[in-house]
């Protein structure tokens, strides 16, 4: 049994004085894919934002590769093999597809040409950004932008892909296109960790889940295995099911 | 001719212009830091230029490439204790920062330099004209303009095309993303203004080679850049180039009008500009 590639101890932050996580702790595996699920303010990005060192945390809670990692700053972690599509998408706007996706090129873990990931792939993966790879990003619809944000994540090499909500806004046949290519993602060894907050969707693409409550986990284990009633107890509160 | 001649020295100050407005492009246009202190900084880096003139005999090329380092650790300097605490969504504390910093180095200036306006001895290069026709043209001022067109593709070029432009862009458009995309927003940032002030490091050098240059003459400075880079419309570098020409040809236009008008004119043009085509000339959309 090998160490896991991700993992937090006891994780604690949030914002200045309002703390949104309570003693998180959570653990990934190369090439697993795990759901965090909860409600809206549960803290999920608070989450996703402290794993990847943009709130402050301390060393320790956070292990990457068997290194202690909590606060290292995004972009190090980058190099280290982390990547995140983010809630909003955040693309940079003024820019085209393609130098979106060159932005990360330049940065990432491995050169284009040494690592999984290449333009001409995701292109392959989604065709219509080959077509308006010199389209400027805000010219885009949601599900075309959504597709340039988890390119640009992919293209940083990720050993570890954090997607923050990436079926938000998004029509269902849209939503399929994109959740069609996680596997293919874990497929190549790298591990994601999905937010969601639609639940069946969360179960059906994932290994494992855990669930958030106001800051802490009410539940986690095998995503098959898990009843709907057990993760509504442990979503919405109520008798506080900690697992 | 006597309006040819007017849009002649017109475009000759434009290239002037340019080389004040190219780092403020940078900074402003596409970094969004308001850096009141632009002016201020210009004109401390021609005093130091006079001042090492004075004691070092190296010529006048020899001065750029002793004063063009000096700015980019300036620069380098300013964006890294004081612009990059204070980056961000908000253009506030930055406009405070650098206002601050403004009046500290006029004060400083005025303390180590006096008051007396000062200049580079125009020798050799500097003092020689030709005439086109009937137009007569400063060698100095064609040098100018052409450094400050060649200063506007390479930065556009280094933009558009270069890892550190894309970086840049990035870190501007989403600085948060950016970071999450492996760019280091606060390196990028120290680079941009190193080369913004680098920039300055030049202009300083023939400011002070063209006319005499002063411890107050800072803000002066600062908004005729600000003004080109409005002109041009923000973000773009080539509009701040075409700023730059507009607001040269209007004020040598202006003087020819009546003598006390040139500066006026050319404010008035960048209100009508503002006030006709608020996004600038080369905006895109
Ligand atoms: N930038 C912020 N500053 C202060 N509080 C925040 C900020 N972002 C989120 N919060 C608070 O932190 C808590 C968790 O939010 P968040 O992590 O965004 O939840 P989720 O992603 O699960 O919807 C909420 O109470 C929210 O109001
Ligand atoms: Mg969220």
């Amino acid at each position: 049994m090998s160490e896991p590639i991700l993992s937090t101890h006891a994780l604690s932050g949030g914002y200045g004085d309002f703390q949104a996580l309570f003693g998180v702790d959570m653990h990934i595996d190369p090439g697993e894919v795990i759901a965090l699920i909860g409600a809206n303010g549960a803290g999920k990005s608070t989450f996703l934002k402290s794993v990847f060192g943009m709130l402050p945390v301390a060393k320790q809670m956070v292990r990457f590769d068997g290194a202690d990692v909590g606060g290292t700053p995004a972009h190090k972690m980058v190099r280290q093999g982390l990547a995140m599509v983010p809630e909003g998408r955040r693309l940079f706007a003024g820019m085209s597809v393609e130098d979106n996706m060159r932005v990360a090129i330049d940065n990432a873990r491995l050169p284009e040409d040494q690592g999984q990931w290449t333009r001409d792939r995701l292109f392959d993966l989604f065709p219509i950004l080959g077509e308006k790879r010199r389209e400027m990003v805000e010219n885009l619809s949601g599900g075309q932008q959504q597709m340039v944000a988890i390119s640009r994540a992919l293209l940083c090499q990720p050993r570890v892909l954090l997607c923050d909500e990436i079926s938000l806004g998004l029509a269902p046949k849209v939503i399929r296109e994109i959740y069609a290519v996680v596997p293919e993602i874990s497929a190549a060894g790298t591990a994601i960790v999905l937010v969601e907050q639609d639940v069946s969707l969360a179960k059906s693409a994932s290994n494992r889940l855990y669930c958030m409550l106001e800051g802490r986990i009410t539940l986690s284990g095998a995503s098959g295995e898990i009843s709907r009633d057990e993760i509504a107890t442990a979503y919405f509160g109520g008798s506080h099911a900690v697992a | 001719m006597q309006w040819l001649d007017a849009i002649i020295q017109g475009v000759l100050l434009g290239g002037m212009y340019a080389q004040y407005a190219l780092g403020m492009a940078l900074m402003f246009g596409v970094m969004r830091i308001v850096n009141i202190a632009h002016g201020d900084v210009m004109i401390l880096l021609s005093l130091i230029a006079v001042t090492l003139a004075g004691v070092v005999p190296v010529g006048n090329l020899g001065l750029i490439l002793l004063v063009v380092p000096i700015a980019v650790a300036l620069g380098w300097v300013l964006q890294k204790f004081i612009l990059n605490k204070v980056v961000g969504a908000d253009p506030l504390p930055s406009l405070i920062a650098t206002f601050g910093l403004s009046i500290a180095l006029q004060n400083l200036m005025l303390e180590i330099w006096s008051a007396d306006t000062r200049s580079l001895p125009s020798s050799g290069i500097a003092s020689e004209s030709f005439n086109i026709g009937p137009i007569y043209v400063g060698l100095l001022p064609v040098i100018v303009l052409i450094c400050a067109f060649c200063i506007t593709a390479g930065l556009d070029g280094v933009l558009r095309f270069t890892r550190f432009g894309r970086g840049l862009r990035a870190a501007a458009a989403d600085t948060e993303a950016a970071a999450m995309a492996g760019v280091n927003p606060k390196k990028i940032y120290a680079t941009a203004t190193a080369i913004a002030v680098g920039i300055l490091g030049l202009a300083a050098v023939f400011a002070a080679l063209r006319a005499t240059v002063s411890p107050a003459d800072g803000p002066a400075q600062l908004i005729y850049a600000f003004e080109a880079v409005i002109i041009g419309g923000m973000g773009s570098i080539w509009g701040a180039f075409v700023g730059a020409m507009v607001l040269g040809v209007a004020q040598a236009v202006g003087l020819r009008i009546d003598p006390g008008l040139g500066i006026l004119f050319g404010h008035l043009v960048f209100l009508a500009v503002l006030a006709g085509r608020p996004q600038g000339l080369m905006a895109r959309k």
